[in-house]
């Protein structure tokens, strides 16, 4: 069965962008993993300068251009750094080889500043990925949860949405985001509890549940197994493991000439 | 021999597992070839009334004529006469080893009474399983918020216990680097991959952590018990390595 990673970064590795991709990929070769969409620099900043969010993408685009075949960017965007972050869309997307847009937990995503970065996203037809975390434990100021993303995607019907980590706590998330049919699941990022996916097939639907690993901060293995050991149908695994983040990258790599498998 | 050192019967309190079920339990290790699974209990956590607890996991236990589901007794050593528990696993129920949750029973590792209790079960040959985390702690119900094992105290509260084998089960949530490193000093203490995350983690956590001290675990029915399978072939593992983690380690313990 085809995979297609949505959620991978290059943290936590040594070497240069393109050797770290290539330890990742000599992993995922491993476990049938065809395809890694990559985000977000060597390092983490949870509030990237204007200056650090150039570098961290300048990394992704060495990344891409070292394994074109296997690996897909997605930019990494901060509502807090908004010109430069719509430069950034141009030079990585518009004008570069990057296919979506990460948003992670520098400022709230229900805010006019990322209504902006995604009306261009939607015009660029770049589906936009929005990290999303209820924590109980409490959120970090700028973190974003399931029920922001929702009131940001009810503002943008046409635009693709990615709720990132599913809301982390998916039971709340998947209910939250359920009513809003061009809002995505990602499954990457948290445990592989038992449910989880059979939960979001239920609510959502098998076409809205997208697989991520969230590597290498997790494990290929955890995250596969949310897909594997749901009890689900096999072509509704078909749909989570590839299909779905296929069709929504389709019309983005059909304007940039790339052949969809 | 394959064994899953890390399987609950029973259902957790705040949602329902898919796979909860003895038959589900069984079917997944029939198709994954697992023979022994060591089983402690969710009621364990909960309940005061720990003899039923541990009398119906016995019970479970025995559905299955292969032994595969081997129980793994709860004692709670802050309930008034915890030694009887203790008794019953050891006398009545032959068990091999048991299960502590300190967390949710209220206690830390410096507490005289776990201390105690370790040295019963070294004296009885029995594993310890000390479960350092069930859940995420993010996820938590709001009332309901347990916090992780504080683990620090550990290695001064087995120092001089002879003869004891600890596993901590789902302990790389919250027990990490140096306290890791402490805990591997003592040589008394291994380690389940349930919650050992990272890109090829057995891989990488061997350089921290001797094989010989690594232990599968699925923490099924609350994880999928794929989670843990797929790891194994995630790493780049020489079959002497696959073997012992697979189950020769847990095997020895029980020599
Ligand atoms: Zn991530």
């Amino acid at each position: 069965m085809e995979i297609w990673d949505g959620h991978c970064h290059i943290s936590g590795f040594s070497g240069t962008p393109a050797e770290r991709v290539g330890k990742s990929l000599e992993v995922a070769d491993r476990m049938g993993v065809d395809k890694l969409c990559i985000y977000m620099g060597t390092s983490f900043q949870t509030e990237p300068t204007a200056a650090q969010l150039i570098e961290a993408n300048g990394q992704v685009l060495e990344a891409v251009a070292a394994w074109p075949d296997r690996v897909f960017g997605w930019v990494y965007l901060s509502p807090a750094h908004l010109e430069t972050s719509l430069a950034e869309l141009e030079r990585c997307v518009a004008n570069g080889p990057m296919v979506a847009i990460k948003l992670w937990v520098a400022q709230n995503c229900d805010t006019p500043e990322v209504d902006a970065i995604v009306k261009r996203s939607t015009e660029l037809k770049a589906p936009v990925f929005q990290h999303t975390w209820r924590k109980i434990t409490g959120n970090l100021p700028g973190e974003s949860m399931a029920v922001d993303l929702v009131r940001l995607a009810r503002r943008h019907p046409d635009a693709t949405l990615i709720c990132g980590h599913t809301g982390g706590d998916w039971e709340q998330g998947i209910r939250a985001i359920q009513p809003i049919k061009n809002l995505y699941a990602d499954l990457g990022g948290g445990d592989p509890t038992a449910g989880f996916t059979e939960m979001a097939v239920r609510e959502l639907g098998a076409e809205r549940v997208l697989f991520g690993s969230d590597i290498p901060g997790r494990s290929f293995g955890s995250q596969i197994a949310k897909v594997e050991g749901a009890r689900i149908t096999e072509a509704e695994k078909t749909l989570i493991f590839a299909q779905n983040l296929k069709r929504l990258l389709t019309p983005i790599l059909e304007l940039k000439g790339v052949a969809v498998g | 021999m394959f064994i899953d050192t890390n399987a609950y019967i029973g259902q957790w309190p705040f949602r329902t597992l898919p796979d909860a079920s003895v038959d589900a339990l069984l079917a997944n290790y029939s198709h994954f070839g697992v023979e022994r699974a060591w089983a402690g209990s969710f009621d364990g956590l909960f309940h005061k009334d720990v003899a039923a607890v541990n009398a119906r996991l016995v019970e479970a236990c025995a559905t299955n004529d292969n032994y595969i589901l081997q129980p793994f007794g709860t004692v709670n050593p802050t309930l008034p006469n915890w030694e009887e528990d203790f008794r019953r696993c050891v006398e009545d129920h032959a068990m091999q080893g048991i299960r502590l949750h300190p967390n949710y029973h209220g206690y830390l590792l410096d507490d005289d009474r776990f201390k105690a209790l370790l040295q019963a079960a070294a004296s009885h040959k029995l594993v310890v399983q000390l479960v350092t985390t069930m859940e995420d702690e993010r996820m938590m119900h709001p009332l309901m918020q347990v916090p992780h094992v504080d683990v620090t105290p550990l290695a001064d509260a087995i120092g001089d216990i002879d003869g004891l084998q600890l596993i901590l089960l789902n302990a790389f949530r919250a027990v990490r680097g140096k306290a890791i490193d402490t805990l591997v000093a003592t040589e008394k203490v291994g380690f389940d991959i349930a919650w050992l995350e990272g890109i090829a983690g057995i891989e990488r956590v061997r350089s921290q952590i001797p094989v010989e001290r690594l232990h599968f675990g699925s923490y099924t029915p609350f994880f999928y018990f794929q989670s843990s399978m797929l790891k194994l072939k995630e790493s780049d593992l020489s079959t002497e390595e696959l073997n012992a983690i697979q189950g020769g380690n847990a095997e020895a313990l029980l020599a």
